[in-house]
């Protein structure tokens, strides 16, 4: 479809300009250059992505643990209940360390995230889920350092900016691996089968 | 005729409708099983009324249907066509399973059991959204290119759709299609255990295409595309697959995108698992690693035994389900015609097997063109049931070699612990002897 969509246009192209010859094979004489240049300033307060390894895109500005209890009280506890040990909506957002090798895996921002950045991106990007994108720097910075705190890995008394999460090390830093699949061989057999696993 | 007759006739009529149903239907699904009797019974008492007017009817003639004795409804000065009110019960539901406290991160699944075609309608096409469906003006909506470009850009809605198109069918299936089915049949139909899988023909403009305008920078490794959302839902993709086959969407199966499938414009990858092709996309900004945000870290990654989580696990491998009979319907011995899609991210259905003894003996089953890469294609399988208690099955092989698994197979490589994705295994149904199917999935 692809190909005859384009084959199509530059057939068209080769019309208008009066019958060469020769069909051109790229598409570059074809297609419109519609979009509009503007610079990386036009972008900047969509530009709020952080890549978590290093703290690349973290802004600006810092936040206290105890700066972050008070910002959490006011825009988070109502769904993630006090001190982050889950509410009326969500789960815990504390504890969990250790428990990658057990079941349930208890999943926390402490336990599962592998670089501290992702805590300040996801937060900034999303939270309050009912007014996304509303917080200062200051106060996701905060807020990031009391969620953090909660999960003894940031000292009471921290002030955390870009540099303090990018030096952090998190637990499970080392616990990725990039996709292996195919990891299963199932065989296609016919007969005399293994069942699958039900009641008959 | 006196009126005992009358009476009598009527009843005749009934008792004949009712057995040339039964004999014409030998799989049905109860709800509609029950809506369809209904309107046979009325036809029936329709006919009775006719024959006291014409006074000479035969009991064993087909009554005229009232719709060829009356006008229609009007044609409208304008209107946007819904489905005959008699399909009311075909909708997208949410899952009964796992229920969340809150309305805006969560799920509703296509209705499978009554998909007939390899393409979903567009009001059938299941949700997956991280806040709520955005309500986006096309003639305010910007899609901006930036980051490691020879020069940043910005398009509106109106330039996107000047650029020339391509339409493409493919399937997309949600990573989380079957989450709650692991190791017990939780869910009752093929709507809940499957439906987070729908199809449809997209229409819209190649990435490449504009990534070309901009420019990619040799360093551009990986595009991070973002939505307009209130979670600015985020994903990193490799640069290979959005320059390979990604394309900026608008429209699906003919008309401009749902608002809750991304209206106006969304990423559509082919094959990969629904979560990257960002809905409402704002933007695509090249860099030269992936970010590991919070959706590629912590979300959509799969546990492994030794305590590790798999990352980037994009492509939605080989799968197929039998959605006649499934879950929730009855069959009565006979003629039985199997019915089911199968899929592949990875390429297109090779064939697909079918089992009736729960896996010990498999016989391949037509498949039915057109066989597309990566879209839905269907299968069927016919049989004669002698009533005995059975349990059935599908398993696809793609173009690959690749071979659908059972739960067993991947629980030998996988650690099954919480909210597990990428759940592509065989499903099977049990049939009792009275004919009632049911989720027969026990990992």
């Amino acid at each position: 479809m692809h190909n005859l969509a384009k084959s199509f246009i530059t057939i068209s192209a080769v019309a208008l300009v009066g019958g060469c010859a020769t069909q051109s094979k790229t598409a570059s004489v074809d297609i419109p250059k519609l979009g509009k240049p503007i610079s990386e300033q036009t972008v900047s307060l969509w530009n709020i992505d952080v890549r978590t390894k290093d703290g690349l895109g973290l802004p600006g500005g810092s936040g206290t643990v105890a700066q972050g209890k008070v910002v959490y009280e006011k825009q988070c506890a109502s769904c993630h209940g006090p001190d982050a040990k889950g509410g009326p909506v969500y789960g815990t957002m504390v504890g969990g360390i250790g428990s990658m090798t057990k079941n349930p895996r208890v999943l926390t921002p402490g336990s599962m995230y592998p670089y501290a950045a992702i805590l300040f991106d996801y937060t900034r990007r999303a939270m309050p889920m009912n007014a996304p994108q509303s917080m200062t720097n200051d106060e996701v910075y905060a807020v990031t350092a009391y969620i953090y705190n909660l999960n003894g890995l940031v000292p009471a008394d921290a002030v955390v900016d870009s540099k303090y999460l990018a030096a952090m090390k998190m637990p499970n830093r080392d616990g990725f691996i990039t996709d292996t699949r195919p990891d299963v061989k199932a065989e296609r057999c016919m007969s005399n089968c293994k069942p699958i696993n039900t009641k008959l | 005729m006196n009126n005992a007759d009358k009476l009598k006739q009527s009843q005749t009529v009934v008792k004949a409708a009712s057995k040339e149903l039964s004999a014409n239907s030998s799989i049905s699904h109860n709800p509609k099983r029950r809506a369809l009797l209904g309107r046979t019974l009325a036809y029936a008492g329709a006919a009775s009324a006719a024959g006291l007017g014409a006074g000479n009817a035969l009991a064993q003639s087909l009554p005229i249907p009232e719709s060829n004795r009356t006008m229609g409804r009007t044609i409208p000065p304008e209107d946007y066509g819904m489905p005959s009110k008699y399909e009311g019960k075909v909708k997208r539901r949410r899952t009964d399973v796992f229920v969340n406290r809150q309305n805006f991160s969560d799920w509703s699944m296509t209705p499978l059991a009554q998909q007939l075609g390899t393409v979903t309608p567009n009001g059938l096409i299941f949700e997956r959204h991280h806040n709520g469906i955005p309500d986006i003006n096309p003639d305010h909506h910007k899609f901006v290119i930036h980051g490691l470009v020879h020069q940043p850009l910005e398009f509106s809605m109106s330039d996107l759709m000047k650029y020339p198109s391509v339409s493409k069918f493919h399937f997309m299936e949600c990573s989380g299609n079957g989450l709650t089915d692991w190791l017990k049949p939780s869910s009752k139909t093929v709507q809940q255990t499957h439906g987070l899988l729908s199809a449809a023909q997209w229409t819209g403009v190649p990435v490449s295409t504009l990534l070309d305008e901009a420019g990619l920078l040799k360093e551009a490794k990986w595009g991070l595309a973002e939505g307009a959302d209130g979670s600015a839902h985020a994903r990193s993709i490799p640069i290979q697959k959005l320059l390979d086959d990604a394309l900026l969407v608008y429209a699906s199966n003919g008309e401009m995108l749902r608002p809750e499938n991304g209206y106006p414009l969304r990423l559509f990858i082919p094959g990969w698992e629904g979560n990257v092709s960002v809905k409402w996309i704002r933007r695509i900004k090249l860099g030269d690693e992936p970010w590991h945000i919070r959706s590629e870290t912590a979300r959509y990654t799969d546990p492994m035994p030794d305590g590790k989580w798999r990352q980037f696990s994009m492509e939605m491998e080989a799968k197929s389900v039998v959605t006649s009979p499934s879950g929730g319907m009855n069959i009565r011995p006979g003629i039985v015609e199997i019915q089911g899609f199968a899929w592949s991210g990875n390429g297109k259905v090779r064939t697909v097997d079918v089992t009736l003894d729960g896996g010990r003996t498999w016989r391949e089953a037509r498949v039915e063109e057109p066989v597309l890469d990566k879209s839905l294609t269907r299968f069927r399988y016919e049989f004669k049931w002698d009533g005995s208690p059975m349990s059935i099955a599908s398993r696809v092989v793609d173009s690959t070699g690749y071979v659908q698994p059972t739960v067993d197979d991947i629980t030998k490589v996988r650690a099954i612990v919480g909210f597990v994705q990428h759940n592509n295994a065989i499903q099977p149904w049990a049939v009792s002897s009275s004919g009632e199917v049911t989720n027969a999935q026990f990992g």
